[in-house]
């Protein structure tokens, strides 16, 4: 509490967490209430600019966009969350394993995820979503699993470089256990670029659902993404700009608030930036 | 040579590393960093290993506590061979082992919190209850001359110096009894290296530590040294008492380095002996002797036969076919005689 409140200046963590906080509200109260049925077709009311009743316009069946993105917002949380703590997971564990003991380990687990890199990611995550079913949670792992070979990389990268550090050499010769060196001691001192790694494939991850969702092989519709949102806007984009706009706009605040949270938590994990 | 009880035994101790070579060249070569070196470490001296950087000084350290695995030889701790065994039970002697680390910056993590450090190998020992761990940390840092409100801080809140010296209350924690100190002062500025030297050897005393203290630079190795040993290219090409070493250097390459260090003293010329050339490659070394590419008195033989080290009276060994046969040999002894003698007088 104390370096939070330390950093207070801190303009990434303020606009972070006030991003997310809107969010966050935005999606609890989306569970008990939104202004419309989000569901609720009006086709005499289609692609209606903003107004008093619908303040983010209507969509080309004359539901209420706003109360779309309200509901949105909890397939956003939902697969972002999901996906990014996989990636982060296993690529962290994977990548950290190959970096650190090295040898054939390094090799076999590298060139795995050389193999899932060279499938193109939405390919893959098509694949194991025929395989396994449709639905938020399939989607979220497939998601998922994509997001891991990067991650590993990053994370081996820092791992082979900071395990011939004096600091590790000298945590091996006290005796501490390698599992510990590698997360007790390296992990932290390698861990800014997978705060930021984590932040982009959160953005990666709402973007490709919306692909997925696209294909009808996501979030099953009627329910709201705002990835199908922003797929299904394109054809109006000259007539209903706005239908456009709100996903859109919804999508780059939601990652930016991830991006400036994550940020401000790497600066707060530094003792030395205090 | 002498009776003392020797703590560290180094037989014939090779660390040869492979140079990756291309996709149809499987073996690129070999850099042999430590290359057949042999000497033994006695209770409670300091053994100062000195050499230009590549000479191999820093993995010889690295590879005595096995944190580099040796390609042959053998390492004799205390009675115990370390060459082979498994990671239980190398820990179990290696606790005995400690390193000092060369850049202090590096060699503590900047995550930790000094207590944490000092105290993590207390922690892995799992043998003080936690109140004990408190005081034997406490008692530690003010050992080391820092103060207790310390124990709370990160370590970039201090300078290189205290650094150093936290990282020597982390090695000592473990209630070593042979340290390795691998250029513990080369990355601190002059007026600090002395502070840390003395603390050093206060800390030999109380503790009865024995040291081997590798650096480049020869006053400080001059300081803190009972023997000096004198690497070039993975070998050890001299090594004997530190008075020896310094007054009647044997070996072309020690003289050399001797000649090299500045001294203020106007009316007193020396000869500086300088070496042509830059020193070969370890992983091509020359062969027979690998100074003889270098050397202003090498004759034929040097270039064919590599030079074994070789006792004179006092202890000193050199590995030089200048010294290497018979009345040389007598040569040799003659001089550090007259040595003693002028020394007495």
């Amino acid at each position: 509490m104390k370096t939070l409140m330390g950093n207070a200046k801190n303009i990434n963590l303020i606009i972070g967490l006030l991003i997310l906080i809107s969010f966050l509200l935005l999606m609890i109260v989306s569970f008990f209430y939104t202004p419309h049925d989000v569901t609720a077709m009006n086709v005499a009311n289609k692609l209606k600019g903003p107004n008093s009743e619908n303040w983010f316009g209507t969509d080309e069946f004359g539901r209420d966009i706003f109360s779309r993105i309200m509901k949105g917002t909890q397939t956003a949380f939902f697969v972002g969350t999901l996906t990014v703590t996989i990636g982060v997971v296993f690529g962290t564990l994977i990548g950290g394993i190959a970096g650190y003991v090295g040898g054939w380990i390094d090799e076999v687990f590298m060139r795995i995820m050389d193999a899932l890199m060279a499938f193109p990611g939405i390919i893959l995550a098509l694949m194991l979503v025929a395989v396994f079913g449709s639905g938020i949670v399939n989607t979220s792992i497939a998601l998922g699993l994509i997001a891991i070979p990067s991650i590993a990389r990053i994370a081996r990268s820092g791992f082979v470089q900071h395990k011939e550090y004096e600091y590790v050499l000298s945590a091996k010769l006290i005796g501490v256990k390698p599992f510990k060196i590698m997360f007790r001691h390296i992990l932290p001192n390698v861990s800014s670029p997978l705060i930021v790694a984590a932040s982009v494939s959160f953005g990666v991850a709402m973007l490709a659902e919306a692909a997925l969702s696209y294909l009808g092989l996501g979030v099953k519709p009627p329910d709201p993404s705002w990835g199908r949102m922003l797929k299904d806007s394109q054809a109006f984009l000259k007539s209903a700009p706005w239908y456009t706009y709100a996903p859109g706009i919804a999508i780059t605040f939601m990652v930016l608030g991830f991006y400036m949270l994550s940020n401000a938590i790497r600066d707060i994990l530094d003792p030395r930036s205090n | 040579m002498s009776e003392r009880e020797k703590i560290l035994e180094i037989k014939h101790l090779k660390t040869y590393f492979p140079i990756k070579g291309t996709l149809f060249k499987g073996k690129a070569g070999l850099v042999k960093a430590v290359d057949d070196i042999s000497f033994d470490v006695f209770k409670g001296e300091t053994l100062g290993i000195v050499g230009e950087s590549g000479s191999g000084k820093s993995t010889l350290g690295r590879t005595i506590l096995r944190l580099t695995e040796p390609t042959d030889g053998e390492i004799i701790f205390e009675g115990n061979h370390l060459e082979h065994l498994g990671n239980r039970q190398l820990q179990k002697h290696r606790q005995h082992m400690q390193m000092v680390f060369q850049d202090p910056f590096a060699s503590l993590n900047p995550r930790m919190r000094v207590g944490q450090l000092v105290g993590e190998p207390i922690a892995v020992q799992k043998i003080l209850s936690k109140a004990e761990r408190t005081r034997k940390i406490e008692s530690l840092i003010e050992k080391v001359g820092l103060p207790k409100e310390a124990l709370a801080k990160f370590p970039h809140e201090f300078s290189g110096g205290q650094r150093q010296r936290i990282g020597i209350a982390r090695a000592l924690s473990m209630n070593p009894k042979f340290i390795i100190a691998d250029e513990p002062v080369s990355a601190l500025d002059v007026s600090v290296q002395s502070q840390v030297l003395n603390l050093m050897l206060d800390l030999q005393e109380e503790f009865n530590l024995t040291y081997l203290f590798i650096s480049h630079d020869l006053s400080v190795v001059k300081h803190i040294s009972d023997r000096v040993g004198v690497m070039y290219l993975g070998r050890i090409v001299e090594i004997g008492p530190k008075h020896d070493i310094y007054n009647n250097p044997l070996h072309p390459y020690t003289q050399a380095l001797l000649s090299a260090i500045p001294i203020v003293n106007f009316e007193k010329k020396r000869e500086k002996i300088q070496l042509s050339g830059e020193p070969p490659s370890p992983s091509d070394p020359p062969t027979g002797c690998a100074f003889h590419t270098r050397c202003p008195k090498a004759f034929d033989r040097c270039k064919v036969e590599r030079p074994e080290l070789i006792h004179n009276e006092s202890g000193q060994q050199v590995a030089c076919h200048l010294y290497s046969q018979e009345d040389n040999k007598k040569i040799l002894n003659a001089e550090s005689k007259i040595l003693q003698l002028t020394k007495q007088s």
